[in-house]
């Protein structure tokens, strides 16, 4: 048995009191959907974990119904101090049930427990108990006095964050009065249905946040649905540009959080152990599911053997397998539909000349499993350097001067997040100033704050989520509502918006 | 015998020059009381693209002089429309058919559009951008900067202080434009490009095209270099249809206004991103 091999640790599941089906969470109920049902699977080991309900249009109708009345008959009528009451509830109620939902996660969505109980989980939190102590500071936000709620929003989350991104799109939508329709990503709607029962044990008011379960197309009726007055996406550039399309008009205002293909900086300066630790953790956090991964190491040439070398001896030591193992570091790809595309795009890579390195590690029999993988000899124009991949999969390309390193960690049409490493402070301040991405790492990568604005430039999207920024992104100030936008006059929601006009004669009253 | 004017060639305003449309085409302008006034080049589809290239172009420079160099040079612009301020009280009278008055109102606002949008250049930043309290060992701060090349659609019913109400934000962080002055009273904005030229403003920071706004706006929608659109004048065009085509390549899209809008600092952040950079702290 080499230092490499552990004994099984696996955490126990006994924590999980999971139903054999669950339904959709409508005005504070569990209902049934009447679309067809599906199975959420472990990807670790293709099992069924429970039988999920789909929503169909009457469903999504219900539920905007039922978030509409919420929002004008409870939620804009509660003050400030009390919708932020409820949400430090929430972030109480997470904390208490935090290693049941990181379980959850982990079986759901096949990411390590040490990611989703470290990181995660404990990030719902943060995010909730952040956004709480805004609720009754609005006149703050930057926005002049008595900043508006939107109305209903309609969210759509993806399945690599799955607990953490519905933080980011409910806290703080509640905090600024608004109310929340919610779709889950169709793998993972587990931890979504056990935070409907947080929701009541919190007791929020019934109808505040509804829960929608399905594939796309619930996505898509409930974005389009006349009756939201909000937006919020997180997931792939396809469908963002199809939501910007759809919505078009309407007077929604939008904020989509996309795909990207971050460049990951080495200057030769840097200080090497931390950046193999940060390239690592880079690329590797979450099997690589992640929109801001660093999937495009850029290494300066003098140094590129050598780090290419270190991070191969790293990887050889990484763990791959159960993702309820607390020893493990990879964890399973998400779905089966997600591994074939990771699998297509590594198999273009060596295709196109790109040379391929794979840690050898053991691969279970059943489920979804990908080897963390390295590509060298990488040229700009390679498909692995130009398209999201979305899974354990490292693009290396090498430069000579800062301006070239700028200049082809600017050449995507992404520009969502990027990396820095260098001793030098002057160096990474210059170089981040000419970086056009919405996260920028200095010496470190990945990291997450409630209070720290997220979010990209050009194609990964637009709007931005954490922080004061994020927080705007929910409300509209009363003299200006262009970013709100105008509404087409075939629109239903225009009733629904304040017009300047009105919304002037309110705040002088 | 009185003298024969000598009446100028209105032309388009790009890169810094001032060329005519390559198609050379043109159209009449007429004034309030239907009298001829000019032919102004009718703007195509290559000019567009022009006009786009100058623009990218002039991003780095203008995006990265500082926040109080854009100030002086937004400011120089309404020192220069001062001293030129009779041209265009002539050109409005002619060109809306109102009195001398009204049309100097509209000059004086103009003119004052620039200077507070000058004085915002080196302030937007702090207004819209945080020092971010993050639970960790980290710097973390939030700065907006310049989206890049905003394509506009000025005004239709105000020849300078609707172009300058929809231009002078967008350049206060930095961003280059391409406008399509208002299709029936674009003579001003063509003047008012004479201003730029000779003051500080570098070529293609800002861009003129003038023509039939419903021929030319579809392609800077579409157009991969455009980041985002002003469709402030575009109200009575298929918007809809135009913000649509603009999702394809996820532009930020500011839908139209009635009237002249209204300065706000709104309209100088709407065209900016914000950049959040993370540094770690040494534990010591």
């Amino acid at each position: 048995m080499s230092f490499l091999e552990y004994a099984p640790a696996p955490e126990s599941q006994s924590i999980l009191h999971l139903q054999k089906s669950y339904g959709l969470f409508i005005d504070g109920e569990f209902v049934k959907g009447h679309g067809t049902p599906f199975s959420s699977i472990s990807p670790a080991n293709e099992e069924k974990i429970a039988e999920i309900s789909t929503a169909n249009a009457k469903d999504v109708d219900v539920a905007v119904a039922a978030a509409r009345r919420a929002y004008e008959r409870t939620w804009s009528k509660l003050s400030g101090a009390d919708r932020g009451k409820y949400l430090f509830r929430i972030a109480r109620l997470v904390q208490e049930r935090a290693r049941e939902l990181a379980v959850a996660e982990s079986l759901d969505n096949g990411k390590p427990i040490k990611e989703s109980r470290d990181v995660d989980v404990p990030l719902v939190a943060a995010w909730f108990f952040y956004y709480a102590g805004w609720a009754d500071k609005l006149d703050y936000a930057g926005l002049g006095p008595n900043p508006h709620a939107l109305g209903v929003a309609a969210q759509v989350i993806p399945w690599n964050f799955p607990l953490l991104m519905l933080s980011w799109k409910i806290a703080p939508a509640l905090a600024a009065g608004n109310t929340v329709v919610l779709k889950p990503a169709e793998t993972t709607s587990l931890t979504a249905l056990l935070f409907a029962e947080i929701l009541q044990q919190a007791e929020l008011p019934a109808g505040v946040v509804n829960i929608v379960t399905g594939a796309g197309e619930t996505g898509s009726l409930l974005v389009n649905h006349p009756d939201v007055n909000k937006v919020a996406f997180t997931g792939s550039t396809a469908v963002g540009r199809a939501i910007a399309k759809s919505t078009a008009g309407t007077g929604k205002k939008i904020t989509l959080e996309l795909g990207g293909k971050a460049a990951n900086i080495v200057f030769d300066d840097a200080p090497i152990d931390q950046a193999i630790e940060g390239i690592v953790n880079g690329i590797f956090f979450n099997q690589g599911h992640v929109c801001c991964a660093g999937s495009r190491l850029l290494v300066q040439e003098n140094i590129q053997d050598e780090v290419v070398d270190r991070l191969k001896q790293r990887l050889s030591t990484l763990r791959l397998g159960d993702p309820l193992d607390k020893n493990t570091d990879i964890g399973a790809i998400n779905s089966r539909e997600q591994l074939d595309r990771i699998r297509l795009l590594s198999d273009l890579g060596e295709q196109e000349g790109a040379e391929r390195w794979t840690s050898d590690c053991a691969i279970p029999e059943k489920g979804f499993w990908f080897a963390p993988t390295i590509f060298t000899n990488v040229s700009t124009s390679h498909r692995i350097a130009r398209d999201e991949i979305f899974g354990p999969v490292l693009s290396v390309l090498s430069f000579r001067t800062p301006a070239e390193a700028i200049a082809k960690a600017n050449n995507t049409p992404y520009g969502l997040s990027a990396g820095i490493w260098s001793d030098k402070g002057s160096k990474i301040l210059a170089v981040a100033d000419k970086l056009r991405a919405g996260v920028v790492w200095a010496n470190t990568f990945n990291k997450f704050d409630p209070a720290s604005p997220f979010g990209g430039y050009k194609e990964s999207g637009y709007g931005r989520e954490g922080g004061r920024h994020g927080l705007v992104a929910y409300l509209q100030s009363a003299g200006w509502s262009s970013t709100a936008g105008r509404a087409a006059s075939t629109s239903e929601s225009i009733e629904t918006k304040p017009t300047r006009k009105s919304v002037k004669k309110e705040a002088t009253k | 015998m009185t003298r024969l004017a000598v009446p100028k060639t209105y032309k388009l305003y790009v890169g810094g020059k001032f060329p005519r449309s390559e198609s050379g085409r043109t159209y009449e302008v007429f004034s309030a009381k239907g009298a001829f006034l000019a032919n102004a080049a009718k703007a195509s589809r290559k000019d567009a693209r022009d006009a786009v290239v100058a623009a990218r172009a002039a991003v780095s420079g203008w995006a990265g002089a500082t926040g109080y160099n854009r100030g002086q040079v937004l400011y120089r612009i309404a020192e220069l429309l001062e001293g030129r301020r009779a041209q265009f009280v002539d050109e409005i009278t002619a060109a809306e058919g109102v009195s001398a008055a009204v049309a100097n109102r509209q000059v004086d606002a103009a003119i004052d559009v620039w200077v507070w949008y000058a004085g915002w250049a080196d302030k937007y930043v702090q207004v819209a951008g945080n020092g971010n309290p993050v639970s960790g060992p980290y710097f973390n701060i939030s700065t907006p900067e310049a989206t890049g090349v905003v394509a506009i659609v000025a005004p239709q019913d105000s020849s300078l202080l609707g172009f300058a109400s929809v231009v002078a934000p967008a350049l206060v962080s930095g961003n280059t434009v391409v406008v399509l002055a208002s299709e029936k009273l674009p003579l001003s904005a063509i003047s008012l490009s004479e201003v730029l030229a000779t003051s500080d403003v570098p070529g293609g920071v800002v861009n003129v095209l003038t023509g039939v706004t419903d021929e030319v706006i579809p392609w800077l929608a579409s157009h991969a270099d455009v980041n985002a659109l002003d469709l402030a004048g575009a109200g009575l065009l298929d918007w809809v249809g135009l913000q649509m085509t603009a999702a394809d390549t996820l532009k930020r899209v500011l839908p139209p206004e009635d009237g002249v809008p209204a300065p706000s600092v709104e309209r100088v952040t709407f065209f900016t991103e914000t950049k959040t950079v993370w540094h770690t702290k040494a534990l010591i």
